[in-house]
């Protein structure tokens, strides 16, 4: 369920990196948490986002939550299906539905989130 | 003690967790908000059938030769016109005119009234209505001799009849009879907060469980699902009915709410009533009103609304209604922009986002 190669937070995104670039998203247990999904705000292209940092939000028909930033970095790509399907980040969360790419500013960022197994013992999973 | 254990619980509580729904803090009731998602129990009560257990709501059972007059003189519609077995909505102020609560009055005899209240206002209300009581007649807090359970939606009908030997076809909207249901003793009364057709079915706590099964039993075939209060919200949000705490509280009048239709100012003295005439004769300085989002985004409860850059009211309730597939919500506005068709800004998280007031409500079924 949850990818060995991602890098997790407290606040339940998800960081996949590759080479200088790191693919942002929510995980599985969040989405499960907030229920049906019907709306993501993302920050434009180019945006500078910092690790810990509130970058977007993710609104289930009940509230609103922000997304936390796992990494520092600057905005190369927003996930653009989740404007007009932004219910396939329940069906999802780790693949399709990704939110944002980012140029990741410090890699040091990265060993200080939780592995795959840290995270599932996090959630009780 | 930890803080969860000093909720309350409904008689059903054990069966929403072995249902696997997700059980929230509701009012200090422990309260199932959902079971396997919001827009799947929304769209059962729009096109089939949905179950709620609303046994935390409140009941209050006036008796007595005064009945009818301390009901009149504590609630702003008139009992007086109720035939027995009819219902209406009705309102529960303070003397400034602000809403102690909003209520459904049963006329269940000339002398017998019972009232369906909020679970979180229902020691208040009673208390209320105990100080205001000079008349030859007594109050009941009866909520812990009552579970209740809604059945709603297209198929609800079908679903009750099912259950019981009493004809519910001929049962009108807000009417009720008293009869036997899933082999028990019940109060079976054709309201809902979903503006849906349905049903709000009064049994005994300890035979809620057995009810609920019942329920289902019969509803397998129409493929019936349990629904949580967070349908429950939207349902009712599409239908704009009011949710005290949000479109009424102290602070509001039933003018401002526009549930003057619930105001007999014809009738004999009611609490509140010399406020409301006085604000009647200034004319109303705020009204709430509907509104659909143009710009992306939801504006959610408590969220501030401006027009042309200033601060003109607020967010009642607010977010996606499923059933028309836009964004809305309820808004208080001052009087002179409370007509459709005003363009207003919904601030969301610092950002102005263009909406646009509408007609209510949002949705209406096909009669």
């Amino acid at each position: 369920m949850y990818p060995d190669n991602y890098r997790y937070t407290k606040e339940h995104e998800w960081v996949l990196v590759e080479g200088d670039t790191g693919t942002i998203g929510i995980t599985h247990h969040a989405q499960g948490e907030l229920g049906d999904i019907v709306y993501v705000d993302l920050p434009k292209v180019g945006t500078e986002i910092a690790q810990h940092s509130t970058f977007g939000s993710v609104e289930s028909v009940k509230a609103v939550s922000d997304i936390y930033s796992p990494v520092s970095g600057e905005i190369l790509a927003i996930n653009d299906i989740l404007a007009t399907a932004p219910e396939k980040l329940n069906a999802d969360p780790h693949g399709d539905a990704w939110l944002v790419k980012v140029k990741l500013k410090d890699l040091s960022e990265i060993p200080g989130l939780m592995t795959a197994a840290d995270y599932k013992n996090y959630i009780g999973a | 003690m930890n803080e969860s254990a000093a909720l309350q619980a409904t008689p059903l509580n054990a069966t929403h967790r072995k249902l696997g729904a997700k059980m929230v803090d509701f009012g200090g009731w422990d309260m199932p908000v959902q079971y396997k998602g919001i827009l799947d129990e929304h769209k059962a009560v729009r096109t089939g059938v949905g179950v709620f257990d609303v046994s935390h709501m409140g009941e209050l059972v006036v008796r007595g030769p005064q009945a009818l007059d301390l009901v009149n003189w504590i609630a702003t519609n008139d009992a007086a016109k109720l035939k027995t077995g009819q219902i209406h909505y009705s309102g529960l102020l303070y003397e400034h005119g602000g809403f102690v609560d909003d209520i459904l009055v049963h006329k269940v005899a000339d002398d017998e009234y019972f009232i369906c209240v909020n679970a979180s206002n229902q020691d208040k209300d009673f208390a209320h209505i105990e100080a205001a009581n000079t008349f030859q007649a007594t109050v009941e807090n009866a909520g812990a001799r009552y579970a209740q359970i809604a059945v709603q939606g297209p198929k609800a009908l079908a679903v009750c009849q099912k259950l019981t030997a009493t004809d519910l076809a001929p049962i009108r909207y807000y009417w009720f009879v008293d009869g036997e249901f899933a082999g028990v003793s019940a109060r079976i009364a054709r309201t809902g907060y979903t503006g849906e057709d349905g049903f709000e079915i009064y049994v005994r706590p300890d035979e809620a469980v057995a009810v609920w099964e019942a329920i289902f039993e019969a509803g397998a075939e129409f493929g019936i699902i349990p629904c949580g209060l967070g349908a429950r919200n939207t349902l009712r949000l599409e239908a704009k009915m009011a949710l005290y705490g949000h479109e009424i509280d102290a602070t509001i009048s039933p003018l401002e709410a526009d549930l003057a239709w619930m105001v007999k100012l014809d009738k004999p003295g009611f609490i509140g009533k010399a406020a409301l005439e006085e604000q009647k004769a200034a004319g109303l300085s705020r009204k709430l009103c509907g509104f659909e989002m143009i710009g992306r985004g939801i504006g959610r409860d408590g969220y501030e609304i401006e027009i042309d850059g200033v601060k003109a009211g607020w967010v009642t309730s607010g977010g996606p209604a499923p059933t028309l597939g836009k964004n809305v919500g309820l808004c208080y506005l001052p009087i002179a922009n409370a007509v459709p068709g005003q363009k207003i800004n919904v601030i969301i998280r610092g950002v102005a986002v263009e909406a646009v007031t509408v007609p209510t409500p949002f949705y209406k079924r096909a009669k």
